[in-house]
């Protein structure tokens, strides 16, 4: 085991800040982290086993005991539920043996559950040994488990045929499906890599290539919509020697897989936009940070930056610009939602636990390693090479005034065709569901668990910045849906799993939530139980980052757009009751104590 | 017109919000000519001597007194705010809530390091006098309807100043993100 971790360390120049890598190598080549692992790794870093530790224990796909020879996560977000998750699972229960989240005895299979995988176009889906295999049915799943007990190798289990577009490539070969819909500048097929850095960029001084930004009314894409242009503008003005940018490639929100299909369709345009942005603000270094989830487009990436290297669009003196230096590293994370947050993505960057920090400074001024830092989507890099390409004011003519472009959307749930959709900012809820051939649709989530819930009577309000913001994800919901049941319990549990604990109004605050929303459903809810509800939102927002203030979204947003789903529940004629009963509450503690002087030999 | 009146508590809290009431530095000077104070160990009235328009409650409930207390407050106070994590959640306290009670009082006074080799007689503290630990800590809504909720560790300074304030003139509160941010 020790010469084994021992080249571990060596691949990393037993350099703590990239713990991560070291931990997913040994996950990966183990298939668990042991504590003699942790004793043996600590010491090499020269950091203490508690460093080791708490990025160990942050990660879900970390795991200090064995997760079987052949680890299966199945996915637990809303659609896969929606697409017969529970036959799925309970088969593959019955087939190995044993209930999710343990290993058969033989060490052979472990079954476990896990957030949102970025397949929701094709669900159910699960992850085995880093594979992905989507659409699965009880009778694939029997026969999984029957060629894993037969000794077949993953390449054997897969019985598919790979997916489309470069899902098939050598580097990637996935049973993965693009689900590509409709096209926008960003999925134009008709791109030329290395195009705006060969041609453009020598011809345009960093300010000038900001300003051109700026005069696009760029919004950053992941959904809080941030001027990009002077995001690198104040990157461009902070005083460093050193200055980064991060690619935001983790989304983690239930729903959302457009970064799947652009790392897989258009990497090259994203790694372009990455060197645009190097240039404008001086940066030297580069991260493109890929959720876990997306292990399996590792191999293909990292040749894509080498060959990126080898045409001179990375490295040193790029495209003959003398003095522009750029590279690009990746990183992986390893099973958490929190990290799509920008300060929280950095520190997981940094091999710590995936925690937000406080708030200022922002990343522009202190980001990795404290360095200046510009974290941009994966879908905000993409569409500035097309700026740069057309001219700002060819951007603009896409999109409403204050949302100026295209937004890839996410599609999935109950319609005819999920997928990948590139829309211009100004589409209605209803143009979408007309798009996506949905019908019958009582409700549709806009953005995410973190966005909100609509009901009908919305579904004439646009998707931009000023009415319905969203990241990119949308998922729609049929008259058969029970829309508090099979989805605001789902996304509150979303919110439950994903919260770091840093913060305790996140922490708890959701549980809290749950069990009104449970009392409710269970039909001993009471009118104050919404009131309640309503004050916990406002709570829950003194919490350090998006995910802890959002977290009440879906009660929230389903109380305000579907109240008559919650009225039909709740009791009539009482005001407030608890079923708090202090004797019982005493009992215990009675029991415990007893009446008299308790002796016990 | 008559000045409201306050009362506070401290249940199963740690008197840090109380801290946090008097971190109001000089405002304290304007506060006293605002509202007057009844019950509070503030002041160190012990019980209530009139009704009350506002009732702050700090921490939540994990004694049978807690709970005495909590209801006193309800039936005297027209507005019951619970003030902090613990009242608000259970806090610190509440980290008991997975373990059995028993377990809890066997460690504290029968198998714990300190008291192992000198409990000889294996005594469980159990004078009538004593209150009666609940089976786990409850938040104070659990108990009685609570109309308003300040959340923090304790609430900053301003955050219950501005509450007070606002409630006191009958006004939305003025709630800048800084004000009630958790770090």
């Amino acid at each position: 085991m020790e010469q084994q971790l021992a080249s571990i360390l060596d691949k990393y120049q037993h350099n703590p800040l990239r713990l991560m890598d070291i931990l997913i190598d040994i996950q990966e080549s183990a298939g668990y982290i042991s504590e003699e692992a942790v004793g043996y790794i600590a010491p090499e870093l020269n950091i203490s086993r508690a460093d080791v530790e708490q990025t160990r224990s942050f990660y879900h796909f970390f795991s200090k005991k064995p997760t079987g020879k052949y680890s299966i996560f199945l996915n637990t977000s809303v659609t896969a539920y929606m697409m017969r998750r529970n036959a799925v699972a309970r088969t593959f229960e019955q087939e190995a043996g044993i209930p999710f989240n343990s290993v058969t005895r033989d060490g052979l299979i472990g079954l476990f559950d896990t957030s949102c995988i970025g397949m929701s176009d094709q669900e159910p889906a699960a992850i085995i040994n880093g594979k992905i295999f989507p659409n699965l049915t009880p009778f694939r799943v029997k026969e999984l488990i029957r060629d894993i007990r037969a000794g077949k190798s993953m390449e054997e289990l897969v019985v598919e045929g790979y997916g489309d577009g470069e899902n098939s490539n050598e580097d990637i070969r996935a049973v993965v499906n693009n689900n590509i819909r409709k096209i926008g500048p960003v999925l134009d097929p008709r791109y030329k890599p290395g195009e705006v850095i060969w041609d453009i960029l020598p011809k345009l001084t960093p300010e000038q290539v900001i300003e051109e930004v700026k005069n696009s009314n760029i919004r950053g894409r992941g959904g809080a919509g941030f001027p990009t242009g002077m995001k690198w503008e104040l990157c461009r003005k902070a005083k460093a020697d050193e200055k980064y940018i991060i690619c935001n490639a983790d989304e983690g929100e239930p729903g959302t897989f457009k970064d799947r299909v652009i790392l897989t369709e258009r990497p090259k345009l994203l790694l372009e936009g990455m060197v645009i942005a190097a240039y404008a603000t001086g940066a030297t270094r580069g991260i493109l940070y890929v959720r876990h989830e997306y292990k399996y487009l590792k191999t293909y990436l990292e040749n894509l930056i080498q060959g990126a290297h080898e045409r001179n669009l990375m490295g040193n003196d790029i495209a003959g610009i003398k003095g522009f230096n750029f590279d690009v590293r990746i990183q992986f994370g390893a099973g958490s939602y929190v990290c799509g947050e920008e300060s929280a993505l950095i520190e997981s960057a940094e091999g710590k636990r995936g925690e937000p920090r406080d708030k200022p400074p922002f990343p522009v001024e202190s980001g990795y390693l404290g360095k200046p830092t510009v974290v941009n989507n994966v879908e905000t890099f993409c569409s500035a090479v097309k700026v740069l390409l057309n001219g700002g004011e060819w951007y603009r003519s896409f999109g409403t005034e204050d949302s100026t472009g295209t937004k890839v959307l996410s599609i999935s749930g109950d319609c005819r065709y999920p997928g990948i959709y590139e829309v211009e900012w100004g589409f209605s809820v209803n143009d979408i569901c007309e798009m996506a051939g949905a019908e019958d649709i009582q409700g549709v989530q806009v953005g995410g668990p973190s966005g909100s819930l609509v009901g009908p009577g919305d579904f004439d309000r646009t998707l931009c910045f000023a009415d319905l913001s969203t990241g990119g994800s949308l998922i729609m919901f049929n008259y058969s849906r029970d829309l508090l049941q099979d989805v605001v319990l789902n996304f509150t549990n979303f919110f439950i799993e994903e919260s770091c604990g840093s913060c305790s109004t996140c922490r708890i605050m959701p549980v809290l939530l749950r069990d009104k929303l449970k009392k409710i459903l269970d039909a001993r809810g009471v009118k104050k139980d919404m009131d309640d509800i309503l004050a916990w939102a406002e709570v829950l927002k003194a919490s350090r980052c998006g995910l802890g203030q959002t977290a009440s979204n879906p009660i929230i947003s389903s109380i305000r757009n579907f109240k008559h789903l919650y009225e039909q529940k709740i009791r009539r004629g009482t005001e407030y009751d608890t079923g708090f009963d202090l004797n019982m509450a005493m009992q215990d503690g009675m029991a415990a104590t007893g009446r008299f002087p308790v002796t016990q030999s | 017109m008559e000045k409201p009146v306050i009362a506070t508590t401290s249940l199963a809290g740690c008197f840090g919000c109380h801290m946090s009431l008097l971190d109001i530095d000089e405002r304290i000077l304007e506060l006293i000519e605002l509202v007057d104070f009844n019950k509070s160990p503030i002041n160190d009235i012990k019980t209530f001597t009139r009704e009350c328009d506002i009732g702050l409650i700090e921490g939540g409930c994990c004694l049978d007194e807690n709970v005495h207390v909590l209801e006193d407050f309800r039936k005297h106070c027209r507005i019951l705010v619970s003030v902090g994590e613990c009242a608000i959640m259970g806090g610190l306290p509440a980290m008991r809530n997975g373990i059995p009670i028993r377990e809890c009082l066997e460690e504290a006074y029968l198998n714990g390091p300190t008291v192992r080799y000198t409990n000889n007689e294996k005594i469980m503290p159990n004078d009538e006098e004593l209150p009666i630990m609940l089976d786990r800590v409850y938040p104070c809504h659990e108990v009685v309807k609570i109309d308003y909720f300040l959340p923090g560790c304790p609430p900053r300074a301003d955050l219950i100043w501005n509450a007070l304030t606002a409630l006191i003139n009958n006004r939305e509160m003025d709630l800048p993100y800084e004000v009630f941010k958790f770090d």
